[in-house]
């Protein structure tokens, strides 16, 4: 049985979240003309008053706000309320350079935590339930997110945070923990350490796991799913709008629903600017109607995906986004052609290699090189030299048809691939440009 | 008939073998034989130790790929011609070598290690021609 935190607001029908989009959009515009000297100016500069924006219909009117704005307003440019009505802080994870620092009001945080909540119960997840986070707690919002939602739905919180794996695993077990919540690699690092104990996943309480924060592959989902004996759910957000649980997957798995009363989603060709039609591939751009403190008007994310408002077997309304086939930042651009660390992770599973690996770009006399690192496996080595020889062309030929592209791989010692608590490294470029 | 071969999966960079024959040191692991074969990246060591199921077991316990196999051991005198005579039945009978090392033991004799396709045939011809393999219990004694 499908279960909602919010079912009035989850299961809303399109016309009542098309009110509630275009009431909340004139009132968050308003907001910012009022508050915001940054956004008048923009605003401004290509002729608009708040009087321009009647309804969800007039979006595309609007200018975008991208990570260059974030960085030029830092700290304090963006903020719509008063200091004294904030109430916290959370910070991206730097992945991409220098930290945003986004800001909440207790209202902000309320809202963020129920986005959240549904989540989890999308997930299964009830009061009866024992949730732990493994997310780190602290500036990055993964911890402080999940923790809230576990406590709206009323689970056991287990507020393990990153790290320490042994202890990880030895909560799980000793205090039944159903839910897991973490960051993909390291759902696939903690389950690995538990194949190492010896545990198999019927030892394992696990029924679900929230995983997030980093871009996973379909095939990487099979693999968590088979080792923890779990169903792997995958979550999306951005600190810049809150955290996790912009979008959620439900039972369906096939999609991310974006928590639309809090966010309106648009898809952008990322060349033009222009809004693209449902069902084309493009950059993702959010507006947050409900945030306070921190309000983004069509904030560019540079996460490629596709939006579908096709009907859900859950019973959700509200649009459901595709796995972004990787944020823009993460493309690799190599001898001219667009790679994403996620192909490379398909074609790898596929082969029978384990999520354990590094791609390291380099330029050699002017030519970018990729070579994939690889660990080797008990079940992969064999003491036939032509044998190892054989899959390790197989899999240059796969990576090649994959990617349209020649490819080393390099096969490494076990656990010679630092393992990560948090968002894995998976791409080390020397190039000097 | 045969005898048990380790072999480990190793990378191609500085200091990986010595951080394995490390571990080996450390767990008082007596060598037999020792050969590396090598590609640009990666290398296997085959070993042939006094106790190959102990010895698994610390690899596995170190975190060492590895795998044990069963080679052929045969003693032959370490003189001109000893190596070409077990080549010359191993030839006759149709069996391939797929690579092959050597130690010294005591005694003027050499113990050659083959890898073959067949153990059981490459076995049963040598011992037609009067030529014995060495059992699991010959090498731990050395």
């Amino acid at each position: 049985m499908e279960r909602y935190y919010q079912p009035e607001i989850e299961c809303a029908s399109r016309e009542q979240i098309k009110a509630w989009q275009d009431e909340r959009l004139v009132k968050q515009v308003r907001h910012v003309w009022d508050n915001v000297p940054y956004y008048r100016k923009k605003m401004e500069e290509k002729g608009l008053t708040p009087d321009d924006i009647r309804s969800s219909d007039d979006l595309h009117k609007l200018p975008f706000i991208t990570k260059a704005d974030l960085r030029e307003a830092y700290p304090y440019g963006l903020v719509a309320k008063p200091l004294k009505e904030c109430v916290r802080i959370q910070s991206t994870s730097g992945t991409t350079g220098k930290r945003v620092v986004a800001f909440y009001t207790q209202h902000d945080i309320d809202l963020w935590e129920d986005c959240c909540a549904r989540a989890i119960m999308a997930a299964g997840g009830t009061d009866e339930d024992v949730c732990q986070v493994s997310y780190g707690y602290g500036l990055f919002t993964g911890g402080p997110g999940l923790n809230g939602g576990s406590h709206k739905v009323g689970c056991l919180t287990i507020p393990t945070s990153s790290g320490n794996t042994e202890r990880q695993i030895m909560f799980i077990r000793d205090l039944n923990a159903t839910i897991l919540c973490c960051t993909p690699s390291y759902a696939a690092y903690i389950g690995e350490t538990m194949k190492e104990m010896g545990l198999t996943p019927d030892q394992i309480p696990l029924k679900a796991g929230i995983f997030g924060a980093e871009s996973w592959s379909e095939e990487m989902r099979q693999d968590i799913q088979n080792t923890l004996g779990i169903k792997a759910y995958d979550i999306y957000g951005l600190t810049e709008l809150s955290g996790p649980g912009v979008s959620f997957e439900c039972s369906a798995q096939t999609g991310m629903h974006i928590n639309e009363d809090h966010f309106i989603a648009e898809i952008i060709d990322p060349e033009t600017g222009e809004v693209l039609p449902e069902g084309s591939q493009g950059e993702l751009v959010f507006t947050s109607i409900t945030k306070e403190a921190f309000p983004l008007l069509r904030y560019r994310t540079r996460d490629i995906c596709t939006l579908t408002r096709e009907p859900c077997p859950c019973g959700r309304t509200h649009v459901k986004m595709t796995k972004p086939q990787g944020r823009t930042d993460d493309m690799l651009i190599i001898r001219g052609v667009n790679v994403f660390p996620s192909q490379i992770e398909t074609v790898l599973l596929n082969h029978g290699y384990p999520a354990n690996y590094q791609i390291i770009v380099d330029r050699v006399r002017s030519t970018d090189t990729l070579d994939v690192q690889v660990e080797m496996t008990p079940e992969m080595f064999t003491d036939n030299m032509g044998e190892i020889a054989r899959r390790q062309k197989e899999l240059v030929d796969g990576l090649r048809s994959m990617l349209g592209l020649a490819a080393k791989v390099s096969l490494v010692a076990p656990k010679s691939i630092v393992r990560s608590e948090g968002k894995a490294v998976r791409v080390i470029d020397r190039r000097k440009i | 008939m045969s005898i048990k071969q380790i072999s480990v999966f190793l990378e191609n960079k500085p200091g990986m073998l010595c951080a394995m024959t490390d571990v080996l040191a450390r767990h008082k692991v007596d060598m037999r034989a020792f050969t590396l074969a090598e590609t640009s990246d990666f290398g296997i060591a085959r070993i042939i130790v006094d106790d190959s199921q102990r010895t698994s077991a610390v690899l596995k316990e170190e975190g060492y790929v590895h795998s044990v196999s069963d080679v052929l051991c045969v003693v032959i005198p370490d003189e001109p011609g000893g190596l070409n005579r077990v080549l010359q039945v191993l030839a006759a009978a149709q069996v391939n070598v797929e690579y092959m090392y050597v130690f010294l033991g005591r005694e003027k004799s050499a113990y050659m290690i083959f890898k073959v396709a067949d153990n059981t045939a490459a076995s049963a011809a040598l011992s037609a021609q009067g030529i014995q393999t060495v059992e699991q219990e010959g090498i731990d004694k050395l």
